[in-house]
């Protein structure tokens, strides 16, 4: 996680060079989380005062979007396709396995940081389905065990040491 | 620089790049996600290593998906050749064969390359090409998306010059002769729209470009505007020039970078060429072009919603009048056009309304974008005249269905849309004809299904997308939906009574009647197409507690076939995840249904050679044990 007066000093960064434009409030908030990452509730409150809008319009409108996270991405971010084509050929044993062997659910972080999954809808790759992706890396035609062994390389040691650094 | 000089300067960099070997490489995100970015490195290294000079030109989309990473060797006074599913490995090869030999490397490649009339390039071996008709997807695949010159050079931006010497009327009018629709989904004429924001009182006027594209199966704007986006910006100058606004946006998802840098390269290249700008080409005319990254809501797609969004609001629709081309965007008059209908500008314009009214039937011209992908051999893209039958673009175009399985349906318009089974596979598709059918055209994404597939689990699918994504404002879109996925929950899980399936329809009238958008009015579509076409499917579902596809996970088990299982083969055993199988060496293995979760991984693992694992449906038809089974289908 990325300390609070670092986010905030990043936060005053991007308003900065911004105007008081109500309007901007959906690319302020794409700003930050390009910045952090994701939208923590500090930087909700900044820009609300920036913008002189009360804090749950921000939030409203940041947990309208798919694109807005307010929890911290994991270090391997680790995205599964939901498209059509992808559910098809079964996409949902693929989530399955990753929530599995992850411990987590879609749209969680795990405890140590290490992974976090997200399901979205068509990467646009829809002749590779079903499609995973770990960080910018495209794992195409997956199943389930395939998935399973995808990870292994981004497992951290004992020491903390990712396998694939 | 005057027009004339920048094209001549545009042509004969064009004229020096065709006298000479070069190589184009498919770049754009379908091309990247198969490895084309491994290949162009790969290239780069064995080019230095022989110390040739050949430019690697990247490109767009050409439409093969399925075929990507796809590299072209393009010589001035030979055979061009089309190399499909090119790895770094057989790089060197290539480049030993034909680049510094003589050697055209046959064995490897996909066809010769052309490029024949109409400014297009074909494959003449893949037939295909015999029934397309490439009007907005022409110079896809042979530019380099990232090079103005080469737009210019093939014939861009010559219409925005002419265009800025004629009268709106005269734009207007050719626009309304050639019957061009719009290709967001509706199919709304375009000249009435456009003719509707020209007579707008209000200052000033916006232009905006919806390239939302949240179909979740569905790339073409993503491909057009990652493989020619100059095309894309010449039609939204000339739309600013015609209805007299100064200001357009390109709102695109966020989920497509490429297309967003792509875009933003391409508006910086003509503004410092002085196409866009305050005074374009001399003319008096200004028109700039921002771009605005959507952040991911299906709805926002919703022309009035998309200009909440714009405004940096939560993407609710509101009711309709007034519409968008008297208060669009801040209030002011503002023209919405899909990346597809501004692409069709440039070349109405310049070839005259009979160019488009000439291909496409009565109702609907021109030609129709799709995006095939799902059970379909050639997966990619297709462009054909509308009016074309799904059986030419699934057999014809996209080479049928994969493995040996039989046709089942074919989803079109994504949640919007409908499943069509194979009585329609002869009829004509267009706006009209979609809609009677009980689909729409929608954004053009096609799914192509088979037998494995689950009709009622498909429309399940849809309806999960459609509750997730709607905005919430309407109660019926919001709960109707809800409760519509609920049911469809209960036939796949084999809770529901046959009586449900009433009850579905009944639904799916009160939320097309109670919603205010397009999303939720059409949310039912995927439903009603199902249970209008594939009814013995849902009933199969209720009444037998079967789903033949063996998809839905409640109405099937897993089951290992003893005759089938090598005794002394244990991948099962140590990959399943609760440790449900057992068997010692010298046993067949057996599932222990208690324990397994259906997460499918036995049936991955199991070596093809035995092809033991099997899943059956109904639950009931488990053979008990002790007694052997000797057949099961997959
Ligand atoms: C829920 C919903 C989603 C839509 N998504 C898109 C989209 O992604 N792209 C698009 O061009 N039109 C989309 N539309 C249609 C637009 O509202 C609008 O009709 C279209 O952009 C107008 O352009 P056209 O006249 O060129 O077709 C959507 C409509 C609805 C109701
Ligand atoms: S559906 Fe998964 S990439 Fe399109």
């Amino acid at each position: 996680m990325i300390a609070r007066d670092q986010s905030s000093q990043a936060l005053s960064q991007i308003l900065e060079s911004r105007s008081r434009d109500r309007g901007n409030l959906i690319s302020l908030l794409q700003e930050t989380q390009a910045k952090l990452g994701y939208i923590p509730r500090e930087a909700m409150q900044t820009i609300a005062d920036f913008l002189g809008i009360p804090r749950v319009e921000v939030w409203g409108v940041a947990t309208f979007y798919n694109q807005f996270r307010l929890t911290p991405l994991g270090k391997h971010h680790t995205v599964v396709c939901m498209g059509t084509a992808c559910h098809l050929a079964g996409g949902n044993l693929i989530l399955e396995a990753l929530e599995r062997e992850l411990d987590i659910k879609a749209g969680e972080t795990s405890a140590d940081g290490n992974f976090s999954l997200e399901r979205v809808a068509c990467i646009g790759c829809c002749m590779l389905a079903p499609v995973a992706l770990i960080g910018d890396r495209i794992y195409p035609r997956m199943t389930p065990f395939k998935a399973e062994e995808a990870l292994i390389p981004y497992r951290q040691n004992s020491d903390g040491k990712n396998t694939a650094d | 620089m005057s027009f004339a000089a920048i094209q001549d300067r545009a042509r004969s960099e064009w004229e020096n790049l065709q006298g000479r070997t070069h190589m184009l490489v498919s770049a754009a995100t379908c091309g990247r996600a198969a490895g084309s970015q491994d290949v162009i490195d790969a290239l780069g290294k064995e080019l230095a290593r022989h110390s040739l000079d050949v430019p690697v030109i990247q490109v767009g989309c050409m439409e093969l998906c399925y075929a990507d990473p796809l590299v072209i060797i393009r010589k001035a006074d030979s055979l061009s050749v089309a190399y499909a599913n090119v790895t770094p490995e057989i790089v060197p090869r290539l480049v030993e064969g034909y680049i510094a030999g003589e050697d055209p490397c046959l064995e490897l490649a996909l066809g010769t390359y052309e490029e024949g009339e109409g400014e297009t390039a074909c494959i003449p071996e893949l037939p295909r090409y015999e029934h397309e008709l490439r009007l907005v997807l022409r110079r896809c695949g042979r530019i380099d998306p990232e090079n103005i010159d080469h737009y210019i050079a093939t014939g861009g931006y010559s219409v925005l010059e002419k265009a800025l010497r004629m009268s709106s009327d005269d734009i207007i009018g050719e626009l309304e002769r050639s019957g061009l629709r719009g290709r967001g989904g509706a199919g709304f004429p375009t000249s009435k729209k456009w003719e509707q924001c020209r007579k707008a009182e209000g200052k000033p006027k916006y232009v905006i470009c919806n390239a939302d594209e949240g179909d979740p199966g569905a790339f073409m704007d993503r491909v057009v505007l990652e493989s020619d986006p100059h095309q894309v910006i010449e039609g939204m100058t000339i739309a600013g020039y015609a209805i007299g606004a100064e200001r357009g946006y390109v709102y695109v998802r966020a989920e497509y970078p490429l297309a967003i840098r792509r875009v933003r390269i391409a508006l910086e290249q003509a503004t410092e060429l002085g196409l866009l700008g305050d005074d374009i080409l001399g003319s008096g005319f200004g028109f700039n072009i921002e771009i605005a990254a959507g952040a991911g809501a299906f709805v926002s797609g919703e022309s009035t919603a998309l200009v909440a969004a714009m405004e940096g609001r939560r993407s609710e629709p509101r009711t309709r009048p007034p519409r968008l081309a008297e208060a669009g965007l801040w209030g002011k008059p503002t023209l919405l056009n899909n990346v597809k209908t501004f692409a069709y500008i440039p070349s109405i314009v310049e070839h005259g309304a009979d160019w488009l009214a000439s291909s496409g039937t009565e109702g609907s011209k021109g030609t129709a974008v799709f995006t095939l992908a799902g059970k379909v051999v050639s997966s990619g893209l297709a462009e054909v005249p509308m009016g074309t039958t799904l059986r030419r673009l699934i057999y014809d175009i996209g080479g049928g269905i994969t493995g040996d399985r039989q046709f089942k349906a074919v989803q079109i318009g994504g949640p919007s849309g409908g499943c069509l089974p194979v009585s329609l596979l002869d009829s004509p598709i267009d706006y009209d004809s979609l809609r009677e059918a009980g689909s729409m055209m929608g954004s053009g994404g096609m799914i192509v299904m088979d037998e494995n597939n689950c009709m009622v689990d498909a429309a399940r699918y849809f309806l999960d997308f459609s509750t997730r994504e709607s905005c919430g404002k309407c109660t019926m879109c919001r709960l109707g939906t809800l409760q519509m996925l609920r049911i469809l929950e209960d036939i796949t899980s084999g809770r529901a009574k046959l009586k449900d399936m009433d009850r579905l329809l009944q639904l799916a009238e009160d939320v097309k009647d109670g919603s205010l958008c397009g999303l939720g009015r059409t949310a039912p579509n995927p439903v009603l197409t199902t249970l209008r076409y594939f009814k013995d499917e849902y009933e199969a579902h209720i009444r037998d507690k079967t789903c033949a596809a063996r998809v839905c996970k409640d109405l099937i088990v897993y089951y290992i076939l003893p005759d089938r299982c090598d005794r002394a083969c244990e991948h099962c055993v140590l990959t399943c995840p609760t440790e449900a199988i057992k068997g010692g060496k010298g046993e067949s293995k057996v599932i222990d249904q208690e324990k397994c979760t259906k997460c499918g991984t036995c049936l991955d693992v199991c070596p093809p050679e035995y092809d033991a694992v099997v899943k059956l449906s109904p639950v009931s038809s488990l053979p008990s044990p002790g007694k052997t089974e000797r057949s099961g289908k997959r």
